[in-house]
């Protein structure tokens, strides 16, 4: 039976019939999906980790003790599991393990465009990679199987377009795969310095096996057609150019580290130009380069942003695609937003009101940096926040530390803002830190976390305090608020500030597009309305600025009546029964 | 049959991604080979959203590129204008006659522009346009818009309604299936 599968179900579906017993990830975009899709797997114990360093650790365990583990992140999150990754590549597993990445070329959902590819040369571990959904399952399969064959942990390698893509996959049965002895070895599981030095050795030498399969698995497979071009490129980027160029000759990776130099060279020798095809960085050409083959590569296409049929068609052939329509009009950009009924959008219309230098953090929340709310400072990485505020402080002096805040959310706190905060306390920093408790991981659509509550398959467990937890690390000062208590939410951070010492605030309201969250329902402007505008300072996509009248689009507004809070004329209610 | 190319435009929470997942059933049902490239993550908060979903007898990029898609399934206004370059000329666009104000229009930083059906007329593209969200209303779920441009595109193409109805009945959970289904119907009788 065929299904028209996500690239990250067919990564479940694969890890399912690979006999996986134990998957760990966090949720980040474009890899959530395959988590997600493990968990309605009863065979399967999976878990939402609290951050990928974790995950990794969990699926570690879970390999030496004997059952084939999978942990899955998106790109960035493979630095934050980093660590555990290199010294995994030392240990090798015991049942199989697969590490799948998810990269983001364009940057659909991210704060940088990485190429995880390096990460599988720099750890010495395989690397595949699929380029459609029937791939995305067989691949994880096959890499189980060179997971304990070769004993390493292997790296599947997805990019949006593969992750996020659906097409047809034959689905298959589970395999019974038993889980093998756990046999005390400490030479292979103990690394320090006398027994790593040993496995280092052990790895170059596995090194050199998989370069010799690297020769001879059909996941390299060479297309012939005509000779007088040649491709070597990989994962997505097969697709565009095989869109874009047609029959020409192409040399398919499947396994994009070790790369198999005979394939290679074979290849190259029997067509008249060859070109690497590869979105991001010039990760092949620069290894096919230095065999001394001659390629045409990235002097003709970009290292940033995605590929695309007719990116292809215009660098390589020449060919741009003709304007159909002449339409004298240009379409306004339309960017992402903060929900109608978003809790975050209290919070930063009073951060805004007060003037503050907010370091920021990933998450829904981050949208407050574009107009209207335009109050955040700042974005790196997963609980950068906390150590940012903490640093410009220290930068900057205390006077500045009375304008600044770190501001989070409970799902980015508990994976990595929590040290941050540890830092503060120990430091002797006066930071004042907001987490944005949604009661939810809000941006990758809705996984639990440690903090609500519940474990990925929606079992009941037990619920990180987060007041308990600022209070046992030494914050004295910790305040829960609604953010959509507008004046009180003021008041608060206010004071918080001007303390002379740390402060956690717990902005409390949760995610608007939580089922259990049931506002009122659409509202409209009445006869109050003075025109004063006070209600469009908030930023809500459901208000609308008709000129001479203000108007509430009833498709989108949930009847949170945050611009009610902000209208002194009393000027906003509930509309009319509406269905829906 | 050659590929035949769908675009679905619209604003993310507009239930673009039912619309593609039931039209990649469709071309399942039909035995073509299918690819349908999806948004999610920080997009799908109110941005412009786009899903492509292409079929024939082999697929390669699961994406549409300009002057490729025979259909453009718009559910604003704005976003037909946004994506317009996409479609064939010969193409057809299915146009919800809604506007959702981009937040620059909101913060009056730029104006959603006017006459935007007669100028996508003027310049020669086919448009068959309905008020999806009036006729959703009256179907009785305002959610049910994307039902309405589904059935309007359905009854355009040239693939018979019962395969529409049973991919329908695959992909609507069981609840929502009655007034699923009527907005379908209300959206395919239009003529």
């Amino acid at each position: 039976m065929k299904e028209l599968l996500l690239g990250n179900e067919a990564v479940a579906r694969g890890a399912y019939e690979a006999g996986v017993r134990v998957a760990t990830a966090y949720p980040g975009t474009p890899s959530t999906e395959i988590t997600e899709n493990i968990a309605k797997y009863d065979e399967i114990y999976s878990e939402w980790s609290p951050n990928e360093k974790v995950a990794l650790e969990v699926a570690i365990g879970a390999s030496l003790a004997g059952a084939r583990s999978i942990c899955s992140m998106k790109h960035v999150g493979l630095n934050v599991a980093a660590d555990p990754l290199f010294t995994v590549s030392y240990t090798g597993v015991n049942g199989g393990l697969v590490i799948m990445v998810a990269d983001d070329p364009g940057m659909h959902s991210s704060q940088n465009e990485q190429d995880s590819r390096f990460y599988a040369r720099a750890s010495l571990v395989p690397m595949l990679e699929p380029s459609d959904s029937r791939e995305c399952k067989d691949y994880v399969k096959t890499a189980f199987e060179i997971s304990e064959k070769f004993d390493c942990p292997v790296i599947v390698r997805l990019t949006t377009r593969v992750a996020h893509s659906r097409s047809l996959v034959e689905i298959g049965e589970r395999k019974g795969i038993e889980l093998r002895p756990y046999v005390k070895d400490p030479s292979k599981y103990v690394m320090m310095p006398a027994m790593a030095r040993g496995r280092h050795l052990a790895v170059e030498k596995r090194m050199a096996g998989l370069r010799s399969y690297a020769e001879t698995t059909p996941l390299n497979r060479i297309e012939w057609g005509d000779r007088k071009i040649g491709v070597i490129t990989s994962g997505i980027s097969y697709q565009y150019a095989r869109e874009a160029l047609g029959d020409v000759s192409y040399l398919k990776l499947g396994m994009v580290y070790p790369l198999p130099e005979g394939l290679i060279r074979e290849f190259a020798s029997k067509v008249d130009k060859l070109y690497v095809i590869e979105e991001l960085e010039p990760f092949f050409e620069e290894q096919v380069k230095a065999m001394g083959i001659e390629v045409t590569g990235k002097n003709l296409l970009p290292v940033t942003g995605e590929y695309s049929a007719t990116l292809l068609r215009e660098r390589l052939c020449g060919t741009k695609p003709e304007k159909v329509f002449d339409i004298d009009s240009q379409a306004p950009a339309r960017p992402p937003v903060m929900c109608p009924g978003c809790p975050h959008r209290g919070t930063f219309h009073v951060l805004k009101k007060l003037k503050l230098t907010v370091t920021g953090d990933i998450g829904c929340y981050t949208l407050a940096a574009l107009p209207p709310a335009q109050s955040m400072d700042t974005c790196v990485c997963m609980g950068a926040s906390v150590g940012m505020a903490h640093g410009m402080e220290k930068a900057r002096g205390r006077e500045f530390g009375r304008k600044t805040v770190a501001v989070l959310g409970d799902s980015t706190f508990i994976h990595s803002g929590i040290t941050g905060l540890i830092d503060v306390v120990y430091n002797k920093g006066c930071s004042t830190v907001i987490i944005l408790d949604n009661s939810i991981t809000g941006m990758t659509g809705h996984q639990h976390n440690p903090t609500t509550g519940f474990t990925i398959k929606g079992e009941p467990t037990k619920q990180v305090d987060l007041e308990l937890l600022a209070k046992a690390v030494g914050i004295e000062r910790v305040r829960i608020a609604d953010p959509f208590d507008l004046k009180n939410f003021e008041k608060v951070v206010r004071e918080e500030v001007e303390a002379d010492e740390p402060s956690v605030i717990i902005a409390q309201r949760p995610c608007a597009l939580l089922k259990q969250v049931r506002y009122e329902g659409p509202q409209k402007i009445n006869e109050n309305c003075r025109m004063c505008r006070s209600c469009m300072r908030i930023g809500c996509p459901a208000i609308v600025d008709k000129g001479d009248s203000i108007e509430i689009n009833i498709a989108l507004c949930v009847g949170c009546r945050l611009c009610s809070n902000v209208c002194a004329f009393n000027a906003i209610e509930k509309a009319g029964d509406q269905n829906g | 049959m050659d590929n035949l190319n769908i675009m679905i435009v619209g604003v993310g929470g507009q239930g673009t991604l039912l619309a593609s997942r039931l039209l990649g059933k469709v071309a399942q049902k039909q035995g073509y080979d299918v690819k349908v490239s999806e948004v999610h993550g920080m997009s799908q908060r109110g941005g412009s959203v786009v899903t492509y979903v292409k079929m024939g007898k082999k697929v390669y990029s699961p994406i549409i590129e300009k002057g490729e898609a025979d259909f453009l399934l718009a559910f604003e206004k704005l976003e037909a204008l946004r994506w317009i370059d996409y479609l064939k000329r010969e193409g057809t666009l299915i146009l919800n006659e809604q506007e959702i104000d981009p937040m620059p229009v909101i913060t009056g930083s730029t104006r959603y522009p006017g006459s935007i059906t007669e100028k996508l007329e003027a310049a020669g593209v086919r448009i068959r346009s309905i008020d999806a969200l009036r006729t959703a209303m009256e179907c009785g779920n305002i959610k049910a818009v994307n039902m309405v441009l589904i059935g309007l595109l359905a009854g355009t193409s040239s693939i018979g309604e019962e395969i529409w109805i049973r991919s329908l009945e695959e992909v609507v959970p069981q609840k929502f299936l009655d007034v699923n289904i009527r907005a379908f119907n209300a959206g395919y009788g239009v003529r």
